[in-house]
């Protein structure tokens, strides 16, 4: 597959969010205000696209040569896990407002299955060191855009007169699936007659 | 077989050791300095990140105290006079510690021998969820509906069921957070001062006649206790006996006069 159509499959066809309900904790959580949506959508880039490339590496230099390749779970969790830490770190050193937007949700990308999941498809899907990165941050962006368009809605929603049993994570659950029927517009066929 | 194994042990803890020691030198280079103020606040309040104080918890507050955004630093109730003197010292201001400890109270006695039910309710052991049909399945709709939600969120687990199919606060156990005022969707859980000798157990704003069908312990709105204890603070409002905790006056006599002994000891 070329590097256009990896972006796009995994900004639009397979959006992690709204295709592949992959992590889906901080795609509610953290969309109340586009501000801190768009930072977790940035740190979420960031990290996946670096876990990608990291998880590429262990994968075919030392899970592979050694025929290990059953440890692949466990190992991507504890590679994610330390550079989800690190990111914290950076971020609470350069970026303060932005680590208390955040909160507990940055910590939370550790267990996001959306940057495991992109680690083990990946894997799965044979690409290379460059392919890999490529959809490691394709996917980031694509949660980016799933919650900027998420949050914006919802800061919509707040000056509309909601009943009030649908008021805040019930009215967001609607709007997700909402919006996850309107991402089934983007398919493979559509891939196809774009790139051929 | 073995190499295998080995060589996944090896492997594993390899990658562990190597993002362990780099972590922890990040860790030294991205180190950021936290006020000494701001630790000795988060040491001063109690840690149960109840709640009651509006802030995601202690140390949410203890950097709202800090950065000047809370003005008002007695908010901890859990902690009461002892932690707002503590937080007052470190921030090096003076402030009002007369604040009295209050506990929460069931206003209710109508358990399954008092009071009357409307219908049998099978739905999820929820209060909210009961309330939410025909406001509970009690014939009176002030009283405690005995699904324990209350006793679910209390952080400290003051709160247990009673024989009655109430619930019961101790007093002793009671952090003051007003986590159960809040979840109670009758609104029967409320704060009484700690050292409140009666308390009117009883709810219900309807009127005597319909109060007396619904439960046989619900306050009547007959003004005994007003005669009996005129200095007791007692006032009825809405067919409801209410005690005014800051009268000082004797109040056995009206607990001994109630008809339907809805006045009791705390």
């Amino acid at each position: 597959m070329s590097y256009i159509g990896i972006i796009i499959t995994y900004v639009f066809i397979s959006n992690f969010i709204l295709t592949q309900f992959l992590g889906l904790c901080p795609f509610i959580g953290v969309s109340k205000n586009v501000e801190s949506a768009v930072g977790m959508g940035f740190a979420v880039t960031f990290v996946m696209g670096l876990a990608s490339l990291v998880t590429w590496a262990i994968q075919f230099y030392i899970l592979a040569p050694l025929n290990v390749v059953f440890l692949q779970t466990i190992t991507f969790i504890l590679v994610i896990a330390a550079l989800v830490q690190f990111v914290e770190m950076v971020i609470q050193k350069i970026a303060p407002p932005l680590y208390k937007a955040l909160g507990i949700y940055l910590p939370l990308i550790t267990t996001n299955c959306a940057v495991l999941g992109i680690a083990l498809i990946s894997v799965r899907s044979s690409y290379n060191a460059i392919e890999s990165f490529l959809a490691g941050i394709s996917g980031g962006l694509g949660f980016l855009l799933a919650i900027l368009i998420m949050s914006t809605i919802r800061e919509k929603l707040d000056s509309e007169d909601v009943p009030k049993f649908f008021k805040n994570i019930p009215i967001a659950f609607i709007t997700a699936g909402l919006m996850s029927m309107a991402f089934m517009a983007f398919d493979k066929a559509l891939l196809k007659n774009l790139i051929g | 077989m073995l190499n295998t194994i080995l060589y996944a042990f090896i492997s594993v803890s390899l990658l562990g050791a190597f993002f362990g020691i780099g972590l922890a030198i990040a860790a030294k280079y991205l180190y950021v300095k936290k006020e000494k103020k701001l630790t000795d606040l988060e040491e001063a309040l109690p840690g149960y990140n109840c709640g009651a104080c509006g802030y995601a918890g202690c140390s949410a507050y203890a950097e709202a105290i800090f950065n000047g955004i809370a003005e008002d630093i007695t908010l901890c109730s859990p902690g009461g006079a002892e932690t707002a003197q503590k937080v007052a010292n470190i921030m090096e201001v003076a402030i009002d510690v007369s604040h009295e400890k209050k506990v929460a109270f069931v206003h209710c006695k109508g358990g399954k021998d008092t009071a009357r039910y409307a219908f049998e309710y099978k739905g999820i052991t929820d209060c909210n969820a009961a309330y939410s049909m025909y406001q509970g399945n009690k014939v009176c709709k002030y009283g405690c509906l005995g699904l324990g939600s209350c006793i679910r969120v209390c952080p400290v687990d003051a709160i247990a069921y009673d024989n009655q199919g109430l619930v019961v606060v101790d007093k002793e156990k009671c952090i003051s957070c007003n986590q159960c005022v809040t979840v109670c969707p009758s609104g029967v859980m409320k704060m009484i001062p700690y050292t409140a000798d009666y308390v009117v157990a009883c709810n219900s704003k309807d009127k005597g006649a319909v109060t007396r069908k619904a439960c046989t312990v619900g306050c009547i709105g007959c003004k005994m206790c007003e005669k009996k204890s005129p200095d007791g603070g007692f006032k009825i409002e809405n067919f409801l006996a209410e005690i005014d905790y800051s009268a000082n006056g004797e109040r056995k006599n009206a607990a001994d006069a109630c008809p339907v002994k809805c006045i009791v000891t705390n």
